[in-house]
Parts: C-alpha cells; structure tokens; sequence
C-alpha cells in the first residue's frame, strides 16, 4: 500500500522495512498485536499444564528419534550385537532393535531414557494439572468442553503409553501384554471377538506390536495433537480463570502480557523442563529392557509391575475377589472384568462428567472466570480427597507384594488392607477434610473481624493483658473488622501486609544503601515507618490506581 | 471480471490508492502517530485490544550496581548453559577418537559406564540453564508490569446477525419444504458412512472356528520335553520339585498356551493329594503335570513353596495347591489350573495322554460352551 510506505513514522530501519513488506503481504500486525497484549494470571499453578505440553514435545522429538532404529516386528531373530549376556539369545526382531538402541547406537540409550521420562512426566503433569483445575473449581462453565478435552487426553495419554511399553517386546512388558490380552478376553459378549479383533487371532500372533507402534506413534499422537490444539484455541478464547484478588473480576485477567514478560518466562520453563528430563535421561536409568530378557510365555520376572499411571488397575485387579459371575447357559462374566474394564471405565466416565455432575447437585448454571479456593466449597474438596484416597489405596495395592517383602507383613494382610481400605477410607478422607476446610474458612473469617495476632502483649489499665490485633481494614464501633470475605487469602502474618521493609540486596556483601530502600519504601508506604500514615488494605482497584499484586494480596508471589 | 471493471466499489484499475482499514486508522492519522512516543503507541494499542497497563515497576536503573550485578549474573548463566552444550559435543563427538569408547555391557565401570550419564548431565545443564537465565533475566531485569484484560462475553449483536445469515440461507436452501432432499440426504449419509466403515470388517475374525482357545498343541503320545527339547524320565527330578516342560512338536517351547509344569510329590503330599473329581488318574506315580498358565490373567505361575505345596502367580498373587487339583487357595484367579494326562512312553520317556481336557489360561465369555 503505497500510503503507508511514504506515511510519516513510516520506519526508516531495515528490520522495520521488511516488517513493512511482511504486513503487506500477510496482514499480521492487528492479530499479533492482539496476541502479544494478551495477558497472562499470574500464578505457579497455571504453569502445570504448560509442563504437559513441553513434556508431550519432548516426547515427540526423543520419538521421532528412537523410530529411525526401531523394527516393530515380532519376526525371530538371533541376538548378535555388542551385550555379551544376550549374544545368541533367539528373540523378536522389535526386541533386538530395543537392544540395538541401547548398546549400538551412540546415544541411543540416552534417547530412550529421555522418551521414557518424558512419557513419565508427560501423565505426571496431566495429572497435577487435573487436580489444580479439579480442586479450585476452574472446570465450571464455560469450560467444560476443555475439562472433557483434558479427560480424553488423559485417557489417551495412558494408552500412549501402554502401547509404547509394549513396543520393546521384553519380558516385562511381554507379561503386560499377556494381560492386556486377558482383559480383552474378559469382556462379556464380544471379548473372544475383540481379542480377535486387535491380535489378529490368538494371544500373541505376529501382528500385535505392528500394530501397537502404529497406534503408539502415529493413530495417538495424531488425536492428541488436534485435541492440544483445539484445548489452546479455546483457552485463549475463554481466556484464563483468576483467583479473586483485589482488582479482579469476573470480567478480567489481572497479569503479566505475553511480550515479553510472559513469553521469557514460558520460553524459561519450557528449558527448564527440557533440561530435567534430558538430565532424568542421562542420569537415572529406566526399563533396562536387557535385564528383563525378551519375552518368553512361559517365563516371568518377580515384581512385575506397570509403570506408575497403570498401577493402580494393577492394584484393583489384585484386590477384587475370585467372583467369576456363572449365567445360565454356561456363560461366564470373568472376575477380571471388573477391577479392570469397570473400575477404569467407571473412575474415567465420573471424572468426565463431574461438571455435569456438581451443576444439577449446586445447580449453579452461571458462567465464572475466578477460581475458588478449596476451603471454600468444602463438599468439592472433600469428594476430591476421597478420589484420591481411593485411587491411592488402589495404587499402593499394585505394589503390595513389595510392601509386604520390604516392610516384613504378610501378602494376606496387605490384600485385605486394600480390599477394606477401598471401602472404609474414602468416606473417612472426606470427612476429615471437611473438617479441615471450615476450620480453615473460620480462621478466615476470624482474622478478618478481629485482625492480625501481632505478637504483642499489652497490659490494659486494669491489669488486663491482651494481644494487639492489627485489623485488615476499616473497623465498626466494636472494633471488628469490616471487610467481607472475598475468596482469596486473607494475610495472617504481620510481614504479609508489609509489617518489614523488604530485605537489602545482596548476597555476600549488600548492594544497596539501606538508608535509600528505606526512603524507598517509605515513599511506597511500605515499612513499619509508614504505618500511621496509610490504610492497611487499599483496594487496588484499577481506577483508583491501586496495584492488584500488592495490598490486600500480600502473599502472591511475583512470578 | 475485467480489469476495467468500472461498477462503484472498484478503482477500476487505477492506481488510486483505497481508504485505510477503518476503525483505528481512521481515529488516528499517520501524522498523529508519527508524533506519538513509542510507549504512548504500545499503551494505546494495548486498548485497542482492552488491556490497561496499570503499574509499572521499573527495572533496575541502567548503569547502577543492581544492573551490573543482575546482567553479569544472567551472562554467566547464559555462559555455563553454552560450556555445557559444548562439553556434550565434546563428549559424543570425542568417545571413541580421543576418549576410550562409549560402548559397554554391565561389567564396565570406565569411560563408557559415563558415556550416557554424561550426556544426560551436559544437556540437562545446557538446557536448564538456558531457563534459569531467562528467568533471571525477567526477574531481574526487566520492568514489571501489571496489566488487566477485558474478557469479552458473547456479542448479543454478532449472535443476531449470525443467526440471521444461517438461518436465512437455511432457509434458502429450501430444505425444510423439500423433504424429499433431506429424507434422501439422511438415506445417502447413513449409507456412505456405513460403507466407509466396511474395510475395518477385514479386522474381523471368528474366534470360534475350530476353538482355538480351548486347545494346545499336547495331543496322545506327545513326550514333555525340557526348554532344550531333552524328554523326561521318571526319576529324573527329585521328589517336591517343579520343572517346566513344553509338548514336543517344533516351537513347542514358544507357545503362549503350552508351558507345562511337571510335579514330582512328596510321599507326604502324596498321601494327602486329592484330586479333581474325574482326574484321579491324570498323574502318574507321584507326578502330576499342570497347566503354568494362570486361570486368572493368563501370566506363568511360577513360585513355587513346597512346604505349603502352593504355587503362586507373581502377577496378582494367586495361589493354587497341588495337592487339591492345583485349586485357587487365594487371590483373584477363580479357577482350577488344568491338569494335564500324562504317563510314560515304551521308551520310558513322560508322554501326553491327551489334551488338557478344559481351555487352559484366563477365563472368558463362552468358555463352558466349547
Ligand atoms: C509421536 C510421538 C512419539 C513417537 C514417535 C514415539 C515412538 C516410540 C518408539 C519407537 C518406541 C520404542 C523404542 C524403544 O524403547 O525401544 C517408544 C517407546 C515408548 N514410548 Fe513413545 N513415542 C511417542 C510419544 C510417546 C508419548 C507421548 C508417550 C507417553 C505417554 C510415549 C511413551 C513411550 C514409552 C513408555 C515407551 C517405552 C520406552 C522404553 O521401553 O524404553 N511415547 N516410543
Ligand atoms: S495372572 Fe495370575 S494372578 Fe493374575
């Protein structure tokens, strides 16, 4: 547009002559501005699914990687590579290969290690992120679609993984094939056909690892990606949720903008995470697959367990009981269905549908971008706890014949711990943790009425002593605070409301003059110095100039 | 359309330049712009875009000790981060040329026990420290800012007006009158999608055909070999032992349903063994030969306790006793491990007498029928 090219400010650089010519042709600079505005909350907790997505690229890449070496085949071959133990050892091509990576391929074990804990970190972190967006409420409407979304990516995301332990063929994994097979059977009706179905025949047949890899990194990988895609496309539709705070509404986001600030600080932890788990890699062994041996159906290495995400269908199977359901006409329900197929459907389609679920119990329809804090909606949390205690007693099942070696009680014992914990300590969690949070709501509201313990004692005239209370706001007649409970953190400490001046800087020696922080300070009307002349608690509000990091929110971090 | 096109709307092919894009460039003229501070332009961007700065802290003041400080912090960390990635340069490209090889098995502890670690510690520095440098860099040196973001709800305006363009195309189309249209579109649809689905029908296969479940390779007559093929004699095997045998046909010893476990009893167990009803004779003296697929999940059982006659299932800790038909005592497994026939051969080798007269391995839908 020759207008603009001869318009006055019209840049004169180079950089920004070929930023011109770019605008002509693609017409970016409206959208980009738009995205680099945008703003960002600022707190730890959103920063978990960012750690998902940077472990999925990881994955990704160190997979990528190990499919350049990879045969997924189950065709026999002799072992004739460089690991002396194995060397004429008959065993499947995909095994060999697994090998091959591990002692012939210059780094390729490293590659292996970095696939499998970034596997690792990847569920761990979709986990952790689960239980932020679970516990402080951020699921309600509008985003229900992106929590479904999140449930589904989960799901897939164990399946990646079972499908991608699967892939080395080894005797560990060739073990959790046999069971995999087994639950497959297990299904009423059409388990025989399904199993025929995904083995091409009978357990094990020669197709299964072809078709698990073609799962593991193409058919998966590909859903998780559009899925990725369209759970970021509605986040920054809906923008980001907000704990309450002063200056915070249903109608904003209070933050950091992407650039730069926001964007160093991804492109930050992006690294930081890339470099713990190349450092995981290098550093902490994981699945050496040639210790386990390639698989042999009639053989089993002790203390077979799953990887962390699977143990606890491991630990479910273990505890149900040998309740074979006999119908008429010689039909079987396999006891196996249950703790497998059930459970982890049952525990997936409640997790899917808990925002459904607590919209008819409150029938709270409305929309709500702050979040909330646990104490706060107690029956949440305490159905929360009492998930995880389950999922807890199931997991700590799969390992229980480790339990009972290392800490010398017997199997029997630690099978009915789990078959009576699954029952008993749910509720007992929920209970206690509603306890916990109105006790936690009611030291809320007790210091906003009576204010901060201070620490100090005071003898009153007629010899009564006191402690001195610091009110957090305007008082009435009685003395008692005024401020309403808002749903963030009341600060507790004297520090919090800006009791101190910040330290000096400097690590061995200080840098700074302490004479001018504390003039600095005081022009901030921080410090005790400042006391008299300024209301504890400023609203922050935008339009009285207030600064919603500071204030009546103390106790939020920078970053 | 030509390129003389001359209808209003068109410049016709001149080469007058056309109107800016409206909106703001129509509240703001290139001049104003021009005037306007780069701060001042960045602010009122961020309005157009319904974000308000609302509180600088400013980095540290350039030149003070502070900035000094912070900037030789970052550099350094940036420094080490670059000296790592090229420590694992060094370390992959150099193993093998100017250090010892990177190749091991478990029984070295030099250079090549390292090789992987290392690698593992110069990239995760490497790139760690990347990180913490960016961190430190927004944390130390840069301005922070607060900014607030309007969210926008729904437009009740662009609702209306979308709903009047699709629904006034819907209407259009015509296609709520013609019912033929849409009753041959649903017809059409179903059709296509069910045909699109047929090729996974090459997936399916009958499970049932010849009942592949319910039938290993032991037939009548076939010897119980060792994993090396050596066939078994009475007297072999001490008395409260276990070994492992497979049937004697080629790959016998891969089959996922054959792996057989051939018990000599104690007279002590002996004594006290009874047997499925109907299999009193399926051992031979004080042998007895069991299925080592668990009914339960289909692993190799494969602990055995002799004192307790209990063999035990290390995947979800079944136990069966051989002295009760290999019975499930405990744990999930809900049934008998099959018992297979056996006896001795003219050449006085164990032989098969027949198949394992029940499916072996987990259980599942139609298992008794077949
Ligand atoms: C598109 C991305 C991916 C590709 C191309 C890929 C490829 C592969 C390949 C070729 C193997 C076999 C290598 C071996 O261990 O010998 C493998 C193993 C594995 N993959 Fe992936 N993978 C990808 C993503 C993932 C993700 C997202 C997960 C996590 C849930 C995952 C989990 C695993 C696991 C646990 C193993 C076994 C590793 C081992 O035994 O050392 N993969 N993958
Ligand atoms: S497979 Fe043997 S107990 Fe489950």
């Amino acid at each position: 547009m020759a207008a603009t090219a001869t318009a006055p400010g019209a840049p004169t650089t180079r950089l920004g002559k070929q930023a011109v010519e770019i605008d002509d042709r693609l017409i970016v600079a409206g959208p980009l501005r738009r995205t680099l505005n945008k703003v960002f909350p600022d707190h730890w907790s959103f920063l978990l699914g960012e750690i998902a997505l940077y472990s999925f690229i990881i994955a990704l890449l160190s997979g990528t990687y190990l499919t350049f070496f990879f045969d997924p085949s189950l065709r026999e071959v002799v072992y004739e590579g460089s690991y002396a133990p194995l060397r004429g050892v008959e065993m499947s091509a995909a095994y060999d290969s697994a090998l091959n990576l591990s002692f012939d391929v210059r780094g390729g074990l490293f590659m292996r290690q970095v696939h499998h804990w970034a596997a690792l970190m990847f569920v761990a972190s979709i986990v952790v992120h689960l239980l932020r967006i679970f516990f402080t409420g951020a699921f309600r409407r509008p985003r229900e679609t992106n929590w479904l979304i999140g449930v589904v990516m989960l799901v897939l995301a164990l399946l990646m993984g079972v499908t991608g332990y699967t892939l080395p063929d080894d005797l560990l994994s060739g073990t959790g094939l046999r069971i995999i097979s087994a639950i497959i059977l297990s299904v009423p009706v059409i388990g025989t056909w399904a199993h025929w179905a995904v083995f091409g025949g009978e357990f094990v047949g020669e197709l299964i690892i072809g078709r698990f890899y073609i799962a593991h990194v193409l058919i998966i990988p590909a859903i998780l990606l559009a899925l990725i895609a369209v759970h970021l496309l509605i986040l920054v539709k809906q923008k980001h949720t907000q704990f309450p705070g002063p200056g915070r509404t249903e109608h904003n986001v209070v933050g950091n903008r992407l650039f730069p600030t926001f964007a160093a600080k991804a492109t930050g932890l992006l690294f930081i995470v890339f470099g713990v788990i190349a450092a995981l890699g290098g550093l902490v062994q994981i699945n050496p697959v040639w210790l386990w041996g390639p698989y042999n159906p009639a053989q089993v290495s002790a203390a077979s367990q799953p990887d962390w995400y699977i143990l606890f269908l491991d630990g479910s199977t273990r505890i149900f009981p040998a309740w074979d359901i006999n119908l008429p006409g010689d039909y079987t329900i396999p006891a196996l269905f249950w703790p497998t197929v059930v459970v982890a459907g049952a525990m997936f389609t409640v997790l899917a549908l808990y925002p459904m679920i607590e919209r008819k119990l409150t029938g709270d329809t409305a929309s709500h971008h702050l979040l909330q804090r646990p104490r706060d909606v107690p029956v949440r949390t305490s159905l929360g706890m009492m998930g995880l205690t389950f999922y807890g007693v199931l997991m700590l099942s799969g390992g229980n014949d480790v339990f009972a070696d290392k800490f010398d009680v017997s199997l029997n014992a630690m099978i009915w711990f789990g078959r009576l914990g699954v029952i008993v300590l749910p509720p007992i969690a929920y209970v206690l943790t509603y306890r916990i949070c109105l006790g936690l709501q009611k030291h809320d509201r007790e210091v906003l009425e009576h204010g901060i313990e201070t620490g100090v004692i005071r003898r009153l005239p007629h010899g009564e002593f006191i402690e001195v209370h610091q009110p957090l706001g305007p008082v009435d007649e009685h003395g008692h605070g005024i401020l309403a409970y808002g749903g963030a953190p009341v600060p507790k400490k004297m520090n919090q409301i800006g009791g101190a001046r910040r330290a000096i800087r400097g690590f061995f020696k200080p840098i700074e003059e302490p004479a001018q922080v504390e003039l600095e300070q005081r022009a901030e009307g921080r410090g005790l110095a400042a006391e008299e002349s300024r209301e504890l608690t400023s609203s922050g509000r935008p339009s009285e100039g207030g600064r919603p990091s500071e204030g009546g929110r103390p106790q939020e971090p920078r970053d | 359309m030509s390129t003389h096109d001359t209808r209003p709307g068109s410049s016709g092919g001149a080469d007058t330049p056309g109107p800016l894009h409206g909106g703001p460039d129509d509240d703001y003229t290139p001049e104003q712009l021009a005037a306007m501070p780069r701060e001042d332009l960045d602010r009122l961007g961020a309005r157009y875009d319904g974000v308000e700065v609302l509180h600088v802290d400013p980095g540290p003041e350039p030149g003070s000790r502070l900035e000094k400080r912070a900037v030789r912090q970052v550099g350094l960390v940036f420094t080490l981060a670059g000296l790592s990635a090229f420590a694992f340069v060094v370390v992959y490209v150099g193993s093998g040329w100017f250090f010892p090889d990177w190749q091991w098995d478990v029984t070295e502890t030099g250079w090549s026990a390292f090789f992987t670690p290392l690698l593992g510690l110069t990239m995760g520095l490497a790139l760690a420290l990347v990180g913490v440098g960016l961190v430190l860099y927004t944390k130390k040196l840069l301005p922070h800012e607060t900014a607030v973001q309007d969210k926008h709800d729904g437009s009740h305006f662009d609702r209306v007006t979308t709903g009047a363009t699709l629904v006034g195309g819907l209407h259009n189309s015509g296609l709520a009158r013609r019912k033929l249209i849409t009753r041959s579109l649903g017809f059409m649809g179903g059709g296509l999608g069910l045909m699109l689905l047929m090729p996974l029908g090459g997936l399916i296969n009958n499970p049932n055909t010849g009942n592949p479940l319910g039938r290993t390779s032991w037939a009548e007559g076939v010897r119980l070999v060792r994993n090396d093929g050596s066939p078994i004699r009475p007297g072999d095997q001490e008395p409260g032992s276990l070994e492992t045998v497979f049937p004697a046909v080629p790959g016998g010893n891969r089959q996922s349903d054959a792996a057989t476990m051939l018990i000599r009893l104690r007279p002590s167990q002996l004594a006290e063994a009874r047997p499925r009803e109907g299999q009193d004779d399926f051992g031979y003296g004080d042998y007895v030969a069991y299925s080592k697929i668990c009914t339960h999940a289909g692993c190799p059982v494969s602990l055995y306790e002799q004192e307790t006659s209990r063999i035990l299932c290390p995947c979800h800790q079944s136990q069966f006793d051989v002295t009760q038909g290999a019975k499930p005592v405990f744990g999930p497994a809900t049934r008998s491990l099959p018992q297979l026939p056996i006896t001795v051969d003219d050449e006085g080798f164990f032989v098969a007498r027949g198949d394992y007269p029940e499916a072996v391995g987990p259980t599942y839908w139609n298992r008794e029928r077949i």
